[in-house]
């Protein structure tokens, strides 16, 4: 190109859309010297650029993006040069044709507008809604695309001449910021923050309205109202979230490295599980009983910041954020008897008036409800446990483009997925399909994403099992369906999202999932090619007496494992407290309602119950959290496992669990012998098969020793093991390993 | 028994069997059929097959069951039940005595229905080709001018009634076959509901559902009917009667009883102003001494059946395709 005058037609693809992309071209623009004009249409970002700095153009172009944009594809094409042009401008939006842009998610405040909030000669001093194009709300606000203000939550709050200024002006931050606002035309909170640090001061549970719903908050250091809002919230032992100020507030309760402090800080603003200091200050006994890890968030709302710079004692500037604060909340969904978020404020008044002593909320609407996103370090990085705010829409991309698909997910933790050319679509987190709300909440969301999307599916994938709601659902589509087996589409799931396009080996390490003839599996190693799923092994089947009632009573799954031992006579004396232990010999002995199942979830109950360990779970998943929280370093029983032919037997581990010195040694044992005990099992099958590479999948790779453990036995054998890190390890990623599994059955 | 050359000695003396413990003026007249007068009006038909295993269980057999599960189908057309035939495939070795006691227990439980069983039929089969004995009975009844419930009437604001509590065949049958153990015995509730159907319609012609929820249960039922009518329901779990000692047999199965089969048991649906009426000539009746309003039905383009539950949340009570699969993953 030289020094030439040349003119550029550039596609931009990606989320170039309301993240102050525009704004970013057009300073660049006129600091090259460049003619031409921007433009956002339904594929992103259409530019135009004349000059002779054309080259620099196009570097400083991605170089210098702005904070919140994701470039995906920029496409430049020399077209006809405009000798009469003159000046650089933004072009209105076209509105027309077939939607391929994203709506971002949505972001914390920016550190620009953190410095307008705490500075007492702003116009938006301790302002509960102002943002920028580089932070605020996006996804949880909009209606429709393409994203312009009529189209969300903001449309019923016209701009102020002030803000319209800020809006219209290319060089300001907030130039088509959409949900810029100010105190004189934007939305308005119901109480100031004083009222609200007070009554959470008092004790009291407030429900806070935030981005995607909202929170139920209480001061954690107040054991009495932490123990009102489990009592309230029917919220068996489940661990509750906190909030604190910044990364040196949390430092005081837990432990946080380079790549924990990155998550915490993230624009994102998930709950990062992180390890608890046994030396913190003292908190409510109830928020994580009996765990090692505590969930903590930092504030992401200028509401949250308020609430911590009022506790601070109002000072001015942003100082005060570099420093610890004593301020500690929990933050818990306000989703009472695990129906979906409330979003409205007459259905919070309605819904939330028997749990909280005080609405906080607002007039500006939540359109689309979204869960905190949840995450952890596993293995070195990060994986998300519970996907949902600030991370939906985010696409995750395949190995190659696919056709549309609708994928309906699981029963427990569901999400959806839909694709759209080489992107998969993971909704968040909708919660249980075991009440209409959440089933008419998926509706919703099958019917919003479409939308966002423009995708018109050409087939439905959905679960094998036949009484899960989201098989009915897909079934009242009318779409071509496509069962996928459970373990099949968690092994899919990871394969997915590495972009893993030939066969892989995968071990699926799961609760349950019905399998190619009607059986209970759960602890799978599958052979995945495409369409296909071959089951080469499994763990060896116990007993499941009473069906789902096991998951929730881990003795039962011990008294399973003591019958496989030949001990069955120690039931009695050793579950005869717990319940029916008599019965539930003879229904494991006699086969009735007792299925058996392979699922390695619960051989980790039967652990679980031997060593005693919540042998009466509040909710699923209790138990085995708290057998990993006694873990230290994990230890092999050597040769406490049997291969008999395809299958991987723990009973020997089981029994020498018996005469572990403790439970924390027997957590020990357990963890690192399944460990080894898998390796054994899947390390021949994959030298066998000349394969390099190994997926781990299913609901147990959330425990972190048992992932970590393994991934490193396998590495160490020159095997490279692939872990679920953009889609939760458990049922919340089972859609998008749908959505790529029936993907070549099209 | 035996089954062959010496069949036709054997199957004079199961005839004789029948007759005596059937004996009815039509059942004597030893035809192949059985004629009679009918009152005009409509007339219900039904049939059925009976295959229980065990087939004695605490509270009733396979011949009490032949009989109360057909008049109970009759009645809850809102019917007076006339007649049944009886149609028997016994298995060659099927101890005579058993036997003996089966037509016993079917004979009575006619008698005190007050339904004869006017025509029936036997056959013997080779040993391993049937489960001891099976048992199809075929029923007539009349119903009374202006009743008509029916599977398809239960409209938005009616109110959803059950006889009493649930759970109690279905678990009795399990814990008796598998011998579980229980301290304290669950009976069957099996019995034939034409005197309180009758009752019922007496007091409420207007009745809009009827139907007893055997195979399934309430929740299989009330799904039926939920679609059968395109409406959805709301139930109270806490209203809902379940004894105790099913609720402990269910909470050991892991089953829910809401799913576990009735024989003596029916669902009501009516309008909302008939409830009392109706709530009140079932507790005045025996076998609905311990009848309860459960729950309303309401608008739903879904027809789902939701339940409050005891927690205070809300769950959906589906059909299920087969037995209770798990579902925690
Ligand atoms: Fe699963
Ligand atoms: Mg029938
Ligand atoms: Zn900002
Ligand atoms: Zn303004």
């Amino acid at each position: 190109m030289g020094d030439d005058m040349v003119r550029l037609r550039i596609r931009v693809r990606g989320r170039v859309q309301g993240v102050g992309f525009r704004p970013h071209v057009h300073g660049l623009a006129r600091r090259l010297g460049l003619t031409g004009w921007v433009l956002n249409d339904p594929q992103g970002v259409l530019i135009e650029v004349q000059g002779i700095a054309t080259t620099a153009f196009l570097a400083a172009l991605t170089g210098e993006a702005p904070p919140l944009a994701r470039i995906d594809a920029v496409e430049p094409e020399a077209v006809d040069a405009d000798p009469a042009e003159v000046g650089f401008a933004i072009r209105h939006s076209e509105a027309t044709g077939a939607v391929a842009t994203g709506i971002g998610p949505d972001a914390t405040v920016c550190p620009a507008c953190l410095a307008e909030l705490f500075d007492p000669a702003d116009r938006r001093y301790r302002y509960a809604f102002l943002n920028c194009t580089h932070c605020g709300p996006r996804y949880t606000i909009t209606r429709r695309l393409p994203y312009d203000r009529p189209q969300t939550a903001m449309a019923g709050f016209p701009l102020c001449p002030d803000c319209r200024a800020e809006y219209e002006d290319p060089a300001d931050r907030r130039f088509h910021a959409q949900p810029v606002a100010c105190p004189a035309c934007g939305p308005r909170l119901s109480h100031p923050p004083e009222i609200i640090l007070a009554a959470l001061r008092g004790g009291l549970i407030v429900a806070i309205k935030g981005l995607g719903g909202f929170h139920l908050a209480c001061d954690a250091t107040r054991a009495d109202a932490v123990e009102r809002l489990r009592r309230v919230k029917q919220r068996n032992g489940k661990p509750f979230a906190l909030m604190v100020a910044n990364t040196p507030s949390a430092e005081r309760h837990v432990r946080i490295d380079e790549d924990e402090r990155a998550l915490l800080e993230g624009v994102a603003r998930p709950i990062v599980l992180l390890r608890r200091r046994p030396d913190g200050p003292a908190l409510a006994p109830d928020i994580a009983p009996g765990l090692a890890w505590l969930g903590v968030m930092l504030p992401y709302t200028p509401l949250h910041y308020l609430l911590f710079h009022e506790a601070a004692g109002r000072p001015d500037a942003t100082g005060w954020l570099g420093v610890p604060q004593e301020l500690t909340l929990v933050m818990t969904s306000a989703n009472p008897g695990g129906e979906p978020l409330a979003i409205g404020n007459a259905e919070a008044r309605q819904r939330l008036a028997g749990i909280a002593d005080l609405i906080v909320d607002h007039d500006r609407d939540i359109v689309v409800r979204a869960d905190d996103s949840v995450v952890r370090k596993l293995g070195g990085a990060p994986a998300f446990l519970r996907r949902g705010r600030g991370h939906v829409p985010e696409p995750i991309r395949l190995a190659r483009p696919v056709p549309p698909i609708l994928a309906v997910g699981g029963h427990l933790k569901a999400t959806i997925c839909v694709t759209r050319g080489d992107e998969a679509f993971l909704s968040q987190h909708l919660g249980d399909l075991d009440n209409a709300s959440t089933l008419g909440f998926l509706e919703e969301t099958v019917e919003h994403l479409l939308h966002v999307l423009g995708v018109a599916p050409a087939a439905v994938a959905h679960d094998l099992h036949p009484d899960f709601h989201s098989t009915r659902f897909a079934e009242r589509t009318g779409l071509p369906a496509v069962p996928v087996q459970h373990h099949h589409a968690h092994v899919a799931a990871v394969m997915a999202e590495h972009r893993v396009d030939g066969p892989a080996l995968g071990l699926a390490l799961d609760g349950f999932g019905l399998g190619e003839g009607g059986g209970s599996w759960g602890g799978e190693m599958l052979l995945v090619e495409g369409a296909l799923a071959e089951r080469l092994g499994h763990l060896a089947p116990l007993a499941q007496p009473g069906g789902d009632v096991a998951a929730r009573q881990p003795w039962r799954m011990a008294a399973a494992a003591l019958v496989r031992m030949g001990r069955a006579e120690e039931i009695v004396p050793r579950f005869g407290g717990h319940g029916p232990a008599e019965g539930v010999r003879r229904m494991i002995e006699r086969g009735i309602n007792a299925p058996l199942t392979s699922s390695c979830g619960r051989w980790f109950d039967a652990a679980c119950g031997l060593l005693g360990i919540r042998s009466l779970a509040g909710f699923e998943g209790e138990a085995p959290m708290a057998l990993e929280s006694l873990v230290r370093r994990p230890q092999v029983a050597a040769g406490a496992w049997r291969i008999d032919g395809t299958q991987l037997d723990l009973t020997p581990l089981l029994e020498r669990l018996l005469s572990a010195r403790d439970a924390s040694e027997g957590a020990e044992l357990f963890h690192g012998t399944l460990a080894a005990a898998l390796l054994d099992w899947t390390l021949p099958q994959l030298r066998a098969r000349g394969l390099r590479r190994v997926v781990l999948s299913g609901g147990c790779m959330m425990n972190a020793v048992l992932a970590e453990t393994l991934a490193a036995g396998f590495q160490d054998a020159g095997i490279d093991a692939l872990l679920p890190r953009l889609a939760p390890a458990n049922d919340g990623g089972l859609s998008l390993g749908q959505a790529w599994a029936a993907s070549f059955a099209l | 028994m035996t089954h062959g050359s010496g069949g036709k000695a054997m199957a004079q003396l199961v005839r004789e069997l029948f007759a005596a413990a059937f004996a009815n003026p039509w059942l004597d007249q030893g035809n192949d059929q059985a004629a009679f007068d009918v009152p005009g009006g409509r007339m219900v038909m039904t049939t059925d097959g009976f295959v229980v295993s065990p087939l004695f269980f605490p509270g009733g057999d396979i011949g009490s069951l032949a009989v109360h599960g057909t008049v109970n189908d009759v009645a809850m057309a809102g019917a007076v039940p006339l007649h049944l035939t009886a149609g028997f495939i016994i298995e060659e070795g099927f101890p005579l005595a058993d036997l003996k006691r089966v037509v016993d227990s079917m004979a009575a439980a006619a008698r005190e229905a007050g339904v004869a069983i006017v025509s029936g039929d036997t056959k013997v089969v080779e040993r391993g080709k049937g489960d001891g004995i099976f048992i199809t009975t075929t029923g007539i009844g009349m119903v009374p001018p202006g009743v008509a419930p029916s599977g398809d009437r239960a409209r938005p604001g009616d109110a959803i009634l059950v006889s009493g509590s649930m759970g109690d065949h279905g678990v009795a049958i399990m814990s008796t076959r598998d011998n579980l153990g229980f301290e304290t015995a669950i009976l069957s509730d099996s019995a034939a509901l034409n005197g309180l159907v009758a009752a019922m319609v007496a007091a409420v012609p207007g009745v809009h559902v009827l139907r007893d929820p055997t195979r399934g249960g309430l929740a299989t039922t009330l799904n039926e009917i939920a679609h059968q009518s395109g409406v959805g329901m709301r139930l109270a779990e806490a209203d809902i009667p379940v004894r105790a000692e099913v609720a402990a047999a269910c909470e050991l199965l892991g089953l829910d009883p809401l799913y576990a089969a009735n024989e003596g048991k029916l669902i009501a649906i009516c309008a909302e102003e008939e409830c009392d009426r109706l709530l009140a000539a079932m507790r005045a009746h025996p076998l609905g001494r311990d009848a309860a309003r459960i729950g309303r039905v309401v608008e739903d383009a879904h027809c789902f059946v939701q339940m409050e539950t005891r927690f205070g949340g809300r769950r959906i009570v589906d059909w299920l395709t087969g037995e209770q699969l798990p579902r925690i993953c």
